[in-house]
């Protein structure tokens, strides 16, 4: 529908335009391993936080649930690809089969979530998602004794890179020539795998599914009156952002070989939140969008604040990390003030927009 | 055209100390248009409410098709066969005029998570029927020029048509309007008479609360009065226009 194009060359301009973002994804790697590895970890983490923002955009953008401790989710999905392929339990299951374990525990604790939480709307239901984040936070803080599951605050260590056929992802290979380190391996696995989300969520947004994601979110009665169990509805949201998540925290695992509860705290949550808002909730590129601008700038600013500080006063003044959180308020106030449906509002929203006169 | 198609018994529906409804018993049959009128505060709305599932009522039952009907949530009683539309109007607003009625279509249909996910073919084909069926029932209510225009942006006329057509796209045997007319000009209301009469030749039963007495008494069969929560009149307009109890309820206070 959308692909209606007035002649054959603008559909000619549209190919070569995707070839072109085709290829330059692929050959990103290796620019950005010349300029260090440390940008091609930074990049795949870009990506997972993509899987994240498109995850919560179903809750959040959809549906219109504002979910406060999405990053929960991902902590699921981390932990429980650590547990299944790692030393900590002796268990060392293949990733393609953890990954679906993973997305399916982490749907479990969507509908967890979900199901008491169905008649809250807004700041209330906000409230509570913020709790059941916490909740599972200190869970994994302290679900070390009497049996030691998470370990702990140590957190879980060692834990397997995954692996495809001879193909073990956290090593160097040499292939035609060009110099394959785990990270680049990772990138083209994420790209693989965001492809299918992004897939994922376009199918579901103009589905069946999708029209009743969007008509709870306009209004819940209505909904109702039109044959909608919003209950089930609502939980199939929850459990849809859920798995993504899920699947988002196994490769992280998988990509990090270590992780602790120290990487799913509240902050985290509030981030995700940000870069759906700030691209425009309820459209898919704009929440891409969202999510590569915060992943980025927050990294070039660590690279940048310090030699600039130098630079000018001669000394550190302050902390790249304060900067960071000042820049990072800054945005989102600047943003609510002037652009409140997002850098790039779904087209309805746009639409919205300039048919109010 | 005696089928009986809704019977309530007895319905009574108490907010803390008010009695919005109290002990209202009628019958709809098949193929009719049924007006509820009475003043503001009657309980007509509450009724509404009751039937379509969004209040439960604290006595009394219902029954449709000759199957009983309460207890159920709004959803069910959608899927049972009963439309409605509302009298403050519930669009979905900041979507486009033709996916209100896909929307409708949603408990006619059964496409799933995965089925949209792998765009399956029944998936596909049923979304396909979806917009067709969308886009045949924005024609009928004459608002198809309105299709990609997003709901909260038509005028209130054309809004008050499109929630009927989101009620017709749930395939309802019973269609209850909530006040079709309120705000609505001369031009407008006889379009509107002119649809809900073409509604009921399709077959569909009408339950129609209104305001405006003159319309009611030219389009319904049969009319029921509501006076604070009790129905003190029912019968076929003539009769009920000059009831003196229904009198009395609209210009108030009795001489003596």
């Amino acid at each position: 529908m959308v692909a209606s194009s007035p002649g054959n060359n603008s559909a000619v301009l549209r190919w070569a335009g995707l070839v072109l973002v085709g290829l330059t994804l692929l050959a990103l790697p290796f620019a950005l391993a010349g300029v260090g590895t440390a940008w091609v970890r930074i990049t795949n983490l870009a990506i997972l936080f993509i899987f994240l923002s498109l995850g919560l955009n179903i809750v959040v953008g959809y549906a219109g649930l504002l979910d406060l401790g999405y990053i929960a989710f991902y902590a699921v999905g981390a932990y429980a690809y650590a547990l299944l392929a790692s030393p900590h339990f002796g268990l060392h299951l293949p990733f393609w089969a953890i990954l679906p374990i993973g997305a399916a525990v982490a749907c479990l604790f969507g509908v967890l979530l979900g199901a008491p939480t169905l008649k809250l709307r807004g700041d209330y239901l906000a409230i509570v998602t913020l709790g059941f984040g916490e909740i599972i936070r200190i869970f994994l803080n302290n679900l070390s004794s009497p049996f030691n599951i998470t370990a702990g605050p140590q957190g879980i260590t060692l834990i397997d890179p995954v692996r495809v056929g001879a193909i073990t992802f956290g090593r160097t290979d040499i292939f035609v020539g060009l110099v394959f380190s785990g990270p680049v391996k990772y990138y083209y696995l994420l790209l693989l795998l965001l492809l299918a989300v992004i897939v994922i969520n376009i199918r579901l947004q103009h589905s069946r599914i999708g029209r009743a994601w969007e008509a709870i979110r306009e209004d819940e009665i209505a909904a109702r009156a039109c044959g909608i169990n919003t209950r089930n509805i609502k939980l199939l949201a929850f459990a849809m952002g859920a798995s993504f998540g899920g699947v988002a925290g196994g490769m992280f695992s998988a990509i990090q070989g270590f992780i602790s509860p120290e990487s799913f705290v509240l902050v985290e949550s509030i981030m995700v939140l940000s870069m759906v808002v700030l691209g425009g909730m309820g459209n898919i590129w704009g929440v891409i969008a969202g999510a590569l601008l915060l992943s980025f700038v927050p990294e070039i600013l660590r690279y940048t604040v310090e030699p600039v500080q130098r630079a000018v006063f001669g000394r550190m003044l302050v902390e790249p990390e304060v900067i960071r959180m000042l820049l990072f308020g800054l945005a989102l106030v600047l943003m609510m003030r002037f652009r409140p449906a997002g850098l790039f509002p779904s087209r309805l929203r746009r639409r919205e927009l300039t048919q109010e006169t | 055209m005696a089928e009986v198609l809704l019977e309530a018994r007895g319905l009574t529906k108490r907010f803390g100390g008010v009695t919005a409804l109290s002990d209202v018993s009628f019958t709809i049959l098949r193929g009719e248009i049924y007006g509820l009128i009475g003043p503001n505060g009657a309980g007509k709305t509450s009724l509404f409410n009751v039937l379509t599932g969004i209040y439960a009522p604290n006595a009394g039952s219902m029954s449709f098709e000759g199957r009983p009907l309460d207890r159920l949530t709004p959803d069910r009683v959608a899927d049972r066969g009963i439309a409605r539309t509302f009298q403050n109007l519930r669009l979905f607003g900041n979507l486009p005029a033709l996916e209100n009625v896909m929307i409708g279509r949603h408990v006619r249909t059964r496409s799933g998570v995965f089925g949209a996910i792998l765009r399956t073919g029944p998936t596909r084909r049923e979304e396909a029927d979806i917009a067709r069926r969308a886009r045949e029932l924005l024609e009928y209510v004459g608002i198809q020029r309105r299709a990609d225009m997003l709901a909260k942006n038509l005028s209130y006329g054309e809004q008050r048509r499109l929630e009927i057509a989101r009620a017709l796209a749930t395939e309802p045997r019973l269609l209850a309007l909530d006040e079709p007319a309120a705000g609505m000009n001369a031009t407008e209301r006889a379009a509107l008479t002119r649809i809900m009469e073409s509604i009921r030749e399709r077959g569909i039963t009408i339950l129609l609360i209104e305001h405006d007495v003159k319309l009611v008494m030219g389009l319904c069969d049969r009319v029921a009065v509501l006076h604070y929560g009790v129905k003190i009149a029912e019968d076929v307009p003539e009769v009920v226009q000059r009831d003196p109890k229904v009198i009395e309820a609209y210009i108030g206070g009795s001489p003596a």
